[in-house]
């Protein structure tokens, strides 16, 4: 009964989407008040209906109810509660359901939070982001129905696959989706202006805070994912530019670009035709990223069992929501006319050259990635493009945007003057170069390029974006009322460019300076690897609520003769016969000791993988600091309360649409 | 996104779920100290063939055990890096390296990102100069007596 | 003009994209194809087993001259060999082409008792005990299937469990026009 009440709820959920978008179409045409408002209506009746089939799938879960195919095939009556919950998103069906949930929240968002923005705009927006439900709905009924019933029901179920029971996979998908899915909002939002041909700072006021909220949520996913490879798959990598983490990292990077183009959108009235097509890139890149995961076009986008047929479903969708919303862009964008000056050194300059390095960076991952496709499509020969290319090509186009950074912060809107910037800049710079120097010497005892080069741009990045801050706080006759001066909106940017330089820092010290060793070692065995002395006790048995394992013991001693224990796992599932590694961590700030349990012998001795990773911590440190200067600068007051001009203009709009 | 490539190798571990039951117990190759760096730095760069995404470096498959004791072997033996690459790519295609090579069908990979700074950097060029062009043009068909009016059109 | 150039690189993505969906990435060709096959000299298994612990005849490349083969890389715990099993039978018992089955990283014990309850397809079946003579002919993953054409020139390889379509498509053809 329920994964019927379920299937209901998504096909009425169809229904009430069309509506959605269709009503307000015709609203705007006709200058409908009525119909532009049954927009909001519709998304909030969508989210309902959505929440209930996601309910009903989260409950046959929690029931183990296997005469559900999608629940027989991912869950088990062994599994724990919290992983029956995560276990929804486990794979392609009920991922897709969550993406769907997602979306509707946001649309339920946008119906919401509208008062300010004018009636025809918030309904055109609810009616773009409604074209999407239709397809992603269509998509899951037509070939990936989470409620399908299995006959003969089976007695017991497949189980969730073992990687994903893991607690930073319970939130890394649904974070990673907010992301994902948020930026449909910016490119609602970039359609609507696209069709009204009205764009102006109001505009791009409205648009900041979805994105900035879309991107700090993108941002946390990639950083969770990331520190839950590093637990979870067993030698140590935090970053592997695997297609499927590419897909998840090109939003990101054109999500970063769209940010501060819509600040200078906001703040100067430019680039309004580039900001409108980022906005329909990051989004369309969030799609192409489920495409490439879903389909199985590449190697290794084995994420979810590859069906040509879901592929196909997914290509044409792309082609509807991008070739529409391109070719939207070729006929209108002309007609999107920027006034005023541009200097190159000037707030709005620096933050141009910016998105020509981000979205050059996006670009080269995305050659990279598909390379392999578009050789082996033409039938040139299948090849591989692996970390090697990209670490050679995406670092060299990073390192100007660090130095780019710096200035942002600093040099003023229209026009900056060298003077007075070299008087701002001059002191992060001496700092930034010191840092270099000394740290990697002082804490390693040798210097690598890649070390200096990384401590000198991410001191120089950390310090040079705190430089706005401190100024304001300078301005004040109290450090107490400067504090409370300073803008959310500023906190946001300095924390996010302060975490920037957080995560380079990690980067370059965990490559420089990392120690690994794979050593066969038998019990009472030891080894040192850097000043660490790694003791393996033994191996025993251990066992999990739905799993028996093989328990590792190593002793390290430190440097200052204190010992440590782990305990590092090789797990065995019996519901799927899957083996999986749980390696054990040692983390302080400053370096993690990471030991992991390979193969076991006959005779009692191990094969171990043993790193020291100085720093790591900082690579996802930076990466919370970036989603918690998304958080302030998405909650800035001033996207909260409009100012009475602005306010009246709404309703102007209103009124004019009726 | 590590999730997904996850699942990707537990699926492809169910692919190959019966995994080879005799495992041939062979000889260690010592190897100097220069030579294991050597081998460090190479292994990276090839790829696991079963495992289809990560390095020989990363891999337990068996497939890449017994690959990573040959290219162990064949640093001892001496052989060169572009040696053992060439000896994986007759067997294996250029599929097995991580590092594509460089030749006429990937210039466009290994160049490409580095033409498109040049043209972003142009296009900026460009834009910059026909804002200031369109800028000055609003400046002269302003009245130049209303220094006001002035100001306005350039704050915009 | 410049506002329709996203449209066009999208159109140009998606065509590529189509084309994508048609191939399988995780099929690699076989740099072998069209070079003369990879030396090997391997053990091959008698049946039925010899009593004595008489080391097995060594079989090379110059026993297989002068007939086209198929040379089946395979073993007892692989799940594809099971599935192209009663294919192969049926290959054997029309005598379409003799097939050299290579067992890859398999106990003896058990390839015999695999064979000895599904019938056994191939002229000889070879021993490759550590996969060396598999890493020699790129194999990464049983079960492959090489085309050898009477003078040893490797023809075509499949990759997967070989299947009546696969035989009818690419293969039978060759044979036919190899001399």
């Amino acid at each position: 009964m329920i994964p019927e009440i379920g299937h209901y709820a998504l096909i009425l959920a169809l229904g009430i989407a069309i509506l959605q978008t269709v009503a307000p179409m015709i609203g705007w045409r006709r200058r409908d008040a009525r119909l532009l408002a049954s927009a909001a209506s519709a998304a909030q009746a969508q989210f309902f209906c959505i929440a209930i089939a996601y309910l009903c799938l989260t409950v046959s879960f929690i029931n183990t109810d296997f005469s559900v195919a999608y629940v027989a095939q991912n869950a088990h009556t062994d599994l724990p509660m919290i992983y029956r919950i995560s276990a929804v998103w486990g794979a392609h069906e009920g991922s897709l359901l969550l993406w769907m949930l997602m979306l509707s929240g946001w649309t339920f968002a946008v119906s919401v939070f509208n008062r300010r923005i004018p009636a025809e705009l918030s309904a055109l927006v609810i009616a773009v982001l409604g074209v999407i439900s239709v397809g992603l709905l269509l998509f899951l009924l037509l070939t990936s129905n989470p409620f399908e019933r299995l006959f003969p029901v089976p007695l017991q179920g497949r189980d969730l696959n073992p990687l994903l029971q893991d607690f930073g996979l319970a939130i890394h998908p649904p974070t990673l989706y907010m992301g994902y899915v948020g930026f449909s909002v910016a490119f609602a939002f970039a359609v609507a202006a696209l069709i009204t041909g009205k764009l102006d700072a109001a505009w791009a006021r409205w648009t900041r805070p979805w994105t900035t909220t879309a991107w700090m949520f993108l941002t946390l996913g990639i950083t969770l994912g990331s520190w839950w490879a590093y637990n979870e798959l067993g030698w140590g990598g935090w970053w592997f530019w695997d297609p499927v983490e590419n897909a998840s990292f090109m939003p990101w990077l054109a999500g970063t670009a769209l940010i501060h183009s819509l600040a200078v959108t906001e703040k100067r009235g430019l680039l309004k035709s580039w900001t409108v097509l980022l906005a329909i890139l990051t989004f369309s890149l969030s799609l192409l990223g489920t495409f490439l995961v879903r389909s199985g076009v590449l190697v290794s986008v084995h994420a979810f069992a590859s069906d040509p047929a879901r592929g196909l479903f997914i290509l044409i969708f792309m082609a509807v929501v991008t070739g529409s919303a391109l070719t939207l862009y070729a006929w209108r964008a002309p007609k999107l006319a920027s006034v005023g000056e541009l200097n190159l050194f000037s707030r709005e300059g620096l933050l141009l050259l910016n998105n020509v390095f981000l979205v050059v960076a996006c670009a080269a991952i995305l050659i990279g990635t598909l390379y392999p496709l578009v050789l082996d499509a033409l039938n040139l020969g299948k090849i591989s493009v692996g970390p090697p290319y990209f670490n050679a090509v995406f670092l060299p186009l990073m390192v100007p945007l660090f130095v780019l950074v710096g200035f942002g912060a600093v040099v003023p809107w229209k026009k900056g003057r060298a003077g007075e910037t070299w008087n701002r800049l001059k002191l992060p710079a001496l700092f930034a170069v010191a840092f270099a120097i000394v740290v990697p010497l002082a804490l390693h005892g040798r210097a690598t390029l890649l070390a200096v080069t990384g401590g000198l741009l991410g001191s120089w990045t950390i310090v040079a974006a705190s430089q706005d801050v401190w100024r304001r706080i300078r301005a004040k006759p109290s450090f107490v009322a400067g504090l409370a001066s300073v803008p959310r909106a500023t906190w946001g940017m300095t924390l996010a460019h302060m975490g920037l330089g957080v995560w380079a820092l990690g980067v370059a010290f965990v490559i420089s300076y990392g120690y690994e060793k794979d050593v066969r070692l038998a019990p009472k065995e030891t080894t040192e690897i850097g000043d660490f002395t790694f003791a393996f006790i033994g191996a025993q048995e251990a066992k999990g609520p739905n799993f028996v394992a093989q328990q590792g013991e190593v002793t390290i001693e430190r440097p200052d003769h204190r010992t440590v224990q782990l305990y590092p796992q090789k797990r065995f599932y019996p519901s799927q016969r899957n083996v999986m590694t749980e390696s054990a961590v040692d983390a302080t700030l400053m370096r993690d000791l990471y030991v992991s349990l390979g193969e076991g012998f006959e005779d009692g001795s191990w094969s171990l993988r043993i790193y020291v990773k100085p720093m790591i911590r900082l690579i996802w440190l930076g990466g919370v600091l970036m989603f918690l200067g998304g958080c302030l600068a998405a909650s800035d007051r001033r996207y909260r309360l409009a100012t009475a001009a602005e306010r009246k203009a709404a309703l102007d709009g209103g009124a004019q649409a009726a | 996104m590590s999730l997904l490539r996850g699942i990707c190798l537990l699926l492809l571990a169910a692919a190959f779920s019966a995994q080879p039951q005799v495992t041939v117990e062979k000889p260690a190759i010592e190897l100097t100290a220069a030579q294991e760096a050597r081998l460090a730095e190479l292994l990276p760069d090839l790829r696991c063939l079963v495992c289809q995404n990560e390095s020989l470096a990363e891999s337990r498959a068996p497939l890449a055990l017994d690959l990573k004791y040959e290219v162990r072997s064949l640093v001892a033996q001496g052989k060169s890096a572009s040696e053992i690459k060439h000896y994986l790519t007759d067997r294996y295609g250029d599929f097995v390296l991580f590092r594509p090579p460089f030749d006429p069908r990937t210039w466009l990979l290994w160049i490409g990102p580095f033409a498109l700074v040049l043209l972003g950097l142009l296009v900026l060029v460009r834009q910059i100069r026909s804002t200031r062009r369109a800028a000055a043009r609003a400046a002269t068909t302003a009245k130049p007596a209303d220094p006001a009016a002035l100001k306005k059109l350039l704050d915009e | 003009m410049r506002y329709t150039i996203p449209l066009l690189v999208l159109g140009v993505l998606l065509a590529f994209f189509a084309v994508g969906l048609r191939h399988d990435p995780r099929i690699l060709p076989s740099p072998l194809i069209g070079k003369a096959a990879p030396a090997f000299s391997l053990p091959a298994l008698e049946f039925p087993q010899p009593e004595a612990t008489a080391t097995p005849p060594l079989k090379g490349n110059a026993d297989f001259l002068g007939k086209p083969l198929l040379v089946n890389f395979f073993a007892s715990w692989c799940a594809g060999c099971q599935i192209e099993h009663p294919f192969l039978m049926s290959l054997a018992k029309a005598g379409a082409v003799t097939l050299v089955g290579v067992d890859y990283k398999d106990a003896d014990v058990d390839v015999r008792q695999w064979l000895g309850s599904r019938g056994n397809p191939y002229a000889p079946v070879l021993a490759d005990l550590d996969g060396r003579a598999g890493i020699d002919w790129g194999v990464y993953g049983v079960p492959e299937t090489f085309v050898i054409s009477a003078s040893g020139q490797v023809l075509h390889k499949h990759v997967g469990a070989l299947t009546p379509d696969a035989w009818e498509r690419d293969i039978k053809p060759l044979l036919a026009a190899a001399p």
